[in-house]
């Protein structure tokens, strides 16, 4: 026995608080400012050498000093106290400060409903397999530290790690069930602090030769798709982007502003498909070319890139239909096809000579355009990730001189040739090929994925794409831009794979990632809605969930305590059968004392309940033979003794 | 007002009178979260908020995480109590003024022990945190200030545990039939003088302390004082405790009397003083009666005497 502390806090307990609140932490070091990751280290530091030494933690002024310090310099760098990264920023300062002032239970209490809530701020920036299982394994580790907290030192470190698992154990079917059937609201409940989603990748608005050749080195993946039938060729997934048709005579840009919508003669038959967009920061819905009719909070530019209302800043579910062989625009506005020959006044003379002697040397733009291909095709052409520095006539240097060069120079000087010959040309980036992961069926495209290519109008025809890239390197349009690469130039890790088991691996893992991402973080009021359409509730409101939840949470309560309180009985059946007869006795009003024998309670029966008496005693003496008469399994008299007993 | 003392008659009744052993069931049991669980809740809610404005898929799933986590703790703060068995102990008197402590004897036939049980008589106590082992047995001695004189009841006693999680508390309360004696507080004041005893002094014998007239063996009556530890401890201390004997003369004894206590003094004065006599004559093991308006106890000496003169005391009717 042991008389209570008072409300102090054990001193066992400090190192447990100092490992939880290193665990919910630790984590924001990888996006947080040097300096705040530094100054919770050494606070973290601090607090745990003031327990080592067992000394005196510091005074009230001390800390309202570094608070104010903190608080300084969180605004300092954030500019704000609120928001993502300034919050998350000053809970840290605020979790690590307060292992300073480790006084009593309260203060422990604090910091593990502080841990708690830390946990919560690291899926602001990734809500992957790993954080999921890190997190899960923090969330243990403060749960065993309020075990500890309260559990006193008496039991051991594995013990309380073990209940703290078993705990979380018997949580998971409570998540479960509110996971599903909790009433989801769509977000946000309000505006968004202007740093809500930030450091992302993806296609750039417009396209200066290089920046697609930066995002081919990553292996980050763009968006996945799911085809209803059989996924077609690679050469034919064009994903469109933006389409750029200004020309600065270094940088391309798109056009501001609302044309006609466009208008799309299919001439195949569409197929259909479902698009998940990772989250990047743009509305292109980069949808497979020609995109079919599309939703109406779905908008078409008149240069036929989807969009959606919103930028994407989250991941995005979007079923989507295409046709792969159609006809765009076949009478298009004369403005628009003004605007597609407009070269800059000035520059790159040689290109728009070469561009000037087809235009008058042939008719028919269909014959200009194939002398511009066969100029790749059949000229000294490298494509390459890493081209060499152009100078101040960017077209004329590449086209002339260098010859090296990744799509986007391509794709840029081949609509410079165009324009110049007089065909309406503009370039169109976007995302080309992708490939199938045998795993789920899904069509994976990367950033590497990243492409730019070309759109000419022949009268009649309307605008045709031309990739000057497949001129140049086939393989990069059929087999992806792993196979079109020579030897050693850098490429990301992910596409370099060529051993077969490290794919096969590799497609497992991103199977089991986009399941993930699909399922469980893709679950969404939607989903929801289709989830209990099929569980037989499609019109349920949230009072219906509300009582669905209430009855299947009081049932795993019950059920969680039935299991928890059930204990095997350890009786063996001589004493089963006693403990019966007591039960029986106890009916007609004769308790067993605790520290009664069964002789004793006999005589007791014997003076106050003769009529009961005979009956008893029978049983008595068969229990006693039973239990401690030598001979084990007897049990059948005592059975019988028993059945008399009224 | 009588439904209400009626509903608490049926809530916190102990079963029988008080003197069984009591199996805490889910019918004795009461389950409310404690501010900590109050801070989580807020905790909570301001996390399914974030959650859902940042359309945080895990940050969902970790609300309701913790949800279950927080109700699959009430549950286990709940099996902490479930199934102990509380039987009452017996309890040494204390002067008044001192602290009475109740023994309960608490048992579990559980296979995982329980921890962090605190225990608390009435409102002002001051409460005691106890564990019982798995499949063990604990004394647990709840302190509650006695301060009159005469029989104190044990006070409803609450028995609480927040354990493991502390976001809840389950409690249950106690109300076994023991009674600790509380004497009256003593008095310090000079002795009356003694009388010439009113018997011949051979009744007394052994009870003098006059003339040495030998050794015999020490008995569990006799005072540790009248040991003769210098005889005890020859021959290496093989032999057993020696107590001096003492013969002849009358033997002086002491009449503790009501009468000869101040009568102007309150009653309770007289009381104290009387006790603060009772405690002065055993200290010099001096043969001391009580005389007492209706009540009289012979002279005598010992600890069971002094116990009796104490006891009658302390219930002595004011």
């Amino acid at each position: 026995m042991s008389t209570r502390p008072g409300e102090t806090l054990d001193r066992g307990t400090t190192p447990w608080l100092l490992l939880g609140a290193l665990a919910t932490t630790l984590p924001h070091a990888e996006h947080q400012p040097l300096w705040l990751s530094a100054l919770a280290a050494v606070l973290f530091v601090w607090g745990g050498w003031l327990w080592w030494r067992n000394e005196r933690l510091p005074g009230r002024w001390v800390l309202a000093l570094l608070v104010a310090v903190a608080c300084g310099a969180v605004l300092y760098e954030f500019r704000t106290l609120f928001g993502r990264d300034a919050g998350v920023a000053m809970l840290v300062v605020f979790m690590a400060l307060k292992l300073l002032e480790l006084r009593s239970r309260r203060d422990a209490t604090v910091v593990v409903t502080l841990g708690y809530f830390l946990l919560l701020t690291h899926y602001f920036y990734s809500q992957s397999i790993p954080t999921g299982l890190w997190l899960l394994a923090a969330m243990t580790l403060l749960t065993a530290t309020l075990i500890r907290l309260h559990g006193g030192p008496s039991i051991s470190t594995g013990a309380t790690l073990r209940y703290a698992g078993l705990l979380t154990l018997q949580a998971v079917p409570f998540m479960l069930v509110l996971y599903l059937l909790f009433p989801r609201v769509a977000g946000p409940l309000w505006g968004l602090p202007q740093d809500a989603h930030s450091g992302r990748s993806g296609l750039s608005e417009q396209m200066t030769p290089g920046n697609i050749a930066n995002l081919a080195l990553s292996g980050e993946i763009a968006f996945r798709v799911r085809f209803a039938g059989l996924s077609p060729e690679r050469d034919k997934l064009y994903w469109r982007g933006p389409v750029l048709e200004y020309f600065d005579g270094l940088t391309w840009k798109p056009q501001v502003g609302r044309g006609q919508p466009p208008r799309i003669e299919p001439l195949s038959p569409p197929i259909a498909y479902e698009t998940t967009l990772e989250p990047q920061q743009q509305r292109w819905l980069l949808a497979l070319d020609a995109p079919g009719p599309l939703r109406p909070e779905l908008g078409l530019s008149s240069a036929l890139t989807a969009t959606s209302r919103e930028p994407l800043t989250q991941r995005q579910r979007f079923a989507l239909t295409a046709t792969l062989d159609y006809r765009f625009n076949a009478d298009e506005e004369a403005i628009v096809l003004r605007r597609n020959l407009v070269l800059p006044r000035a520059g790159n003379p040689r290109a728009r000579a070469l561009g000037e002697s087809w235009k008058a040397a042939e008719t028919d733009p269909a014959v200009r355009l194939r002398k511009a291909m066969s100029l790749f095709s059949e000229e000294e052409f490298f494509y390459t990730l890493q081209p060499p520095l152009l100078g101040e006539q960017p077209v004329d240097d590449f086209l002339f001189v260098t010859r090296r060069g990744f799509c986007e120079h391509y794709a840029s000087a081949f609509v410079f040739l165009m324009r110049a010959a007089g065909v309406p040309a503009r370039v169109v980036t976007g995302y080309q090929g992708g490939e199938a992961n045998p795993v789920d069926g899904f069509v994976v495209v990367r950033q590497s994925d990243a492409h730019a290519w070309a759109e000419v109008w022949f009268a009649g025809r309307g605008w045709v794409r031309v990739d000057p890239t497949a001129a140049v390197s086939p393989a990069r349009v059929e087999a992806g831009i792993a196979a079109a690469m020579p030897d050693g130039e850098p490429l990301p890790a992910m596409i370099q794979l060529r051993s077969n088991w490290l794919r096969t691996l590799l497609f497992r893992w991103e199977a089991v990632n986009n399941a993930w991402d699909q399922y469980i973080l893709g679950y969404n009021p939607q989903r929801q809605r289709e989830l209990l359409a099929r569980l037989g509730m499609p019109d349920a409101d949230w009072r219906n969930l509300a009582a669905a939840l209430a009855v299947l949470c009081g049932a795993l309560l019950l059920a969680i305590a039935a299991w928890t309180l059930y204990q095997r009985p350890r009786l063996d059946p001589a004493a089963r059968l006693w403990q019966k007869a007591l039960r029986r006795l106890a009916r007609s009003k004769v308790d067993c004392a605790p520290w009664e024998t069964p002789l004793a309670l006999l005589r007791r029966v014997e003076g106050a309940r003769p009529a009961l008496a005979p009956a008893f005693r029978e049983v008595v003496f068969a229990y006693l033979q039973a239990r401690y008469g030598g001979i084990p399994d007897d049990l059948t008299r005592l059975r019988g003794a028993l059945a008399r007993l009224p | 007002m009588g439904v209400i003392a009626d509903l608490k008659r049926r809530l916190f009744r102990w079963r029988s009178d008080g003197t069984a052993p009591l199996r805490l069931s889910q019918r004795r049991i009461f389950i409310l979260p404690t501010r900590a669980g109050l801070l989580f809740a807020a905790a909570l809610l301001a996390m399914l908020t974030g959650a859902i404005n940042y359309n945080l898929a895990l940050g969902h799933a970790l609300v309701f995480l913790l949800v279950g986590l927080a109700l699959t703790g009430m549950v286990h703060a709940f099996r902490n109590l479930h199934g102990l068995v509380v039987a009452p102990g017996r309890s040494e008197p204390v002067f008044a003024g001192e602290v009475a402590y109740f023994p309960l004897h608490l048992a579990s036939d559980r296979n995982t022990p329980r921890l962090a049980l605190e225990l608390r008589a009435g409102k002002e106590s001051r409460s005691i945190t106890t564990a019982v082992a798995a499949h063990g047995l604990n004394e647990a001695a709840v302190p509650v200030a006695a301060l009159r004189r005469g029989w104190l009841d044990l006070p409803r006693t609450r028995l609480e545990t927040t354990y493991p999680l502390g976001l809840f508390v389950a409690w249950s309360y106690l109300q076994p039939a023991m009674r600790c004696l509380v004497y009256p507080q003593p008095l310090t004041t000079p002795l009356p003088p003694q009388q010439p005893a009113s018997h011949s002094g051979d009744q007394h014998g052994d009870g003098g302390q006059e003339d040495f007239s030998g050794f015999r063996e020490r008995q569990p009556a006799d005072s540790p004082r009248h040991v003769a530890w210098k005889a005890s401890a020859r021959d290496a201390g093989q032999r057993p405790l020696l107590v001096k004997r003492f013969a002849g003369g009358a033997q002086a004894e002491l009449q503790l009397d009501w009468s000869l206590t101040p009568q102007a003094a309150a009653p309770e004065v007289r009381i104290a003083t009387l006790a603060g006599w009772v405690m002065a004559a055993a200290a010099e093991d001096a043969c001391y009666g009580l005389r007492l308006p209706g009540r009289e106890i012979a002279p005598d000496s010992g600890d069971l005497h002094r116990h009796r003169c104490l006891e009658a005391l302390a219930l002595f009717p004011a």
